[in-house]
């Protein structure tokens, strides 16, 4: 594996193998002393283009865990600004010597357009409205560590699934691993080839929280009420919300995720995000952990392929006589 | 040959044929009962020890050794993993993935160590393991039992317990469980 751009590029191997081995990178931070040498000598840049500050984060700790240098291009401040092209920016950051690029950018396809022009791996941090693989990877590791195998789990996506890039990504990374999904969503914010994805639909919140074995709640971008897509935040909020009367109906055993940031009082009412089973804290220590493990597959661990090594277990077989 | 292959797990070193069988079950439980009486004797009792096993062929010769130990003295030593992937010096080399996240049940501070793994052969998983140690603390001491060495060290390391010392020629393999220690080749 050389770049992680998006779910439905990895195999369902692939998926396994990274929630396999995420534990022990997560152990890692339980050290007295959280790092490990395993990239040292490698440099990380973060080319972030939209705002963030758990991904960024997030990955700029995973890296420095493992001993990977990071390069922050904060595009606010550098020649972004000035009016210089992706390319040229890419470029010149490789030309320092990087070995990895993690990029969020609002237009979907940014990362596929960098692997063309640099040699250095890419991870997909969120290109506009398409996909965010780890923040994928992270909740099916969260929804693991509280339900256990997926398979045959329900799991009840709320929100604005047509500009959400974290639902895409979901969406495939749980059903691939055998979870159904359900959608819940005013028709305005679906998208409109919501027939070709594999998941069910529904407009009744209740309706849909009655079997759910999980309550996933996306952000709600308040720019989309300036399209009129929603009336009203409060009338969206009644009917989609995560209401504190709605929230009691719920299984104490129910985990309620959130990729953050939350919206208190909108998709999520001010009071639910203290219980017990709001697991968002989980998902962002959780997320350093699967940060840490797809870097280590892409630049340390010396599996280029791993799957493919899984299925052809003779592929590298001379390359240990080096040792 | 690293001293992983000798597992003969896909998707590394391919498979391992045996030649001749070295050790059979009762020779190797003589064995890990002789090395718990030297640890016994060498520290004086089991006062501040530890066991750690090397993921993963040193799980079982460490499991072994907590037992034996515990049939001497009548005390069970607290019992821990360490995996390496992340303190490898080939990493990049070849394929190297964690097997089991590292467990560490005490502080290893002012403990003496002994760690635990089933062959020892060039040193340099030790030399992995003796670093990934020292994120957990600083131990008193750490000490080396290997169920099998086979020579052929390529770091300053030895070991302070040997179950059976076997000379090998380094395209040979030796695979250990804890009712066989065989000597083979790895074929791909």
């Amino acid at each position: 594996m050389k770049h992680l751009l998006s779910i439905d590029e990895l195999s369902e191997a692939d998926l396994r193998e990274i929630l396999r081995i995420t534990p022990s990178f997560a152990e890692v931070a339980q050290r007295r002393i959280a790092k490990v040498p395993a990239l040292r000598g490698q440099t990380v840049a973060l080319l972030f283009y939209e705002d963030s500050t758990r991904t960024r984060l997030s990955f700029e700790v995973a890296a420095k865990r493992l001993s990977a240098d990071t390069l922050n291009v904060s595009v606010k401040t550098s020649s972004v600004n000035k009016g210089e092209s992706l390319r040229d920016t890419a470029e010149t950051i490789e030309a320092m010597g990087i070995d990895a690029v993690v990029v969020r950018h609002r237009s979907s396809g940014v990362p596929w357009q960098l692997t063309k022009w640099l040699d250095a791996s890419v991870i997909n941090a969120g290109d506009g409205w398409h996909q965010h693989p780890t923040q994928a990877l992270l909740d099916c590791f969260t929804l693991q560590q509280k339900l256990g195998d997926l398979a045959g789990s329900h799991i009840v996506l709320v929100g604005d699934i047509k500009h959400s890039r974290v639902a895409r990504s979901d969406v495939q990374a749980l059903t691939m691993l055998g979870a159904e999904v359900t959608l819940v969503a005013p028709p305005t914010l679906l998208p409109p080839a919501i027939g070709t994805w594999p998941v069910r639909t529904s407009h009744d919140l209740d309706a849909s929280l009655v079997d759910a074995d999980a309550v996933y709640l996306l952000r709600m971008q308040s720019e989309r009420q300036h399209e009129a897509l929603v009336p009203d935040l409060r009338e969206y909020s009644t009917l989609y919300g995560l209401t504190a009367a709605r929230a009691a109906k719920l299984s104490p055993h129910v985990p309620i995720l959130h990729p953050g940031p939350m919206n208190r009082g909108v998709e999520i009412a001010a009071d639910v995000p203290d219980l017990e089973q709001v697991v968002v804290v989980d998902q962002v220590r959780n997320g350093v952990a699967v940060r840490m493990a797809v870097l280590f597959l892409l630049l340390g661990s010396g599996v280029n392929d791993l799957p493919k090594v899984h299925a052809q277990p003779q592929a590298d077989a001379n390359v240990g006589t080096a040792v | 040959m690293g001293e992983r292959e000798r597992r003969g797990a896909p998707p590394y070193g391919g498979n391992f044929v045996s030649r001749a069988q070295v050790m059979d079950a009762d020779q190797i439980r003589r064995a890990v009962k002789r090395m718990a009486h030297e640890i016994v004797e060498r520290n004086g009792g089991l006062a501040d020890l530890v066991i750690v096993g090397l993921q993963t062929g040193g799980i079982e010769p460490a499991i072994h050794l907590v037992e034996a130990l515990e049939a001497i003295e009548g005390i069970r030593l607290p019992l821990g993993t360490v995996d390496v992937a992340f303190h490898r010096d080939d990493i990049g080399l070849r394929p190297v993935l964690p097997e089991a996240p590292t467990e560490i049940p005490v502080e290893l501070t002012g403990q003496t160590v002994i760690l635990v793994d089933d062959v020892l052969f060039t040193g340099r998983t030790v030399r992995a393991a003796l670093d990934a140690l020292t994120d957990f603390g600083r131990p008193q001491a750490v000490q080396l039992a290997v169920m099998v060495d086979r020579g052929h060290r390529e770091l300053p390391i030895r070991a302070d317990y040997v179950g059976k010392n076997l000379p090998t020629a380094r395209s040979e393999a030796v695979a250990v469980t804890m009712h066989s220690v065989e000597l083979g080749e790895m074929v791909k």
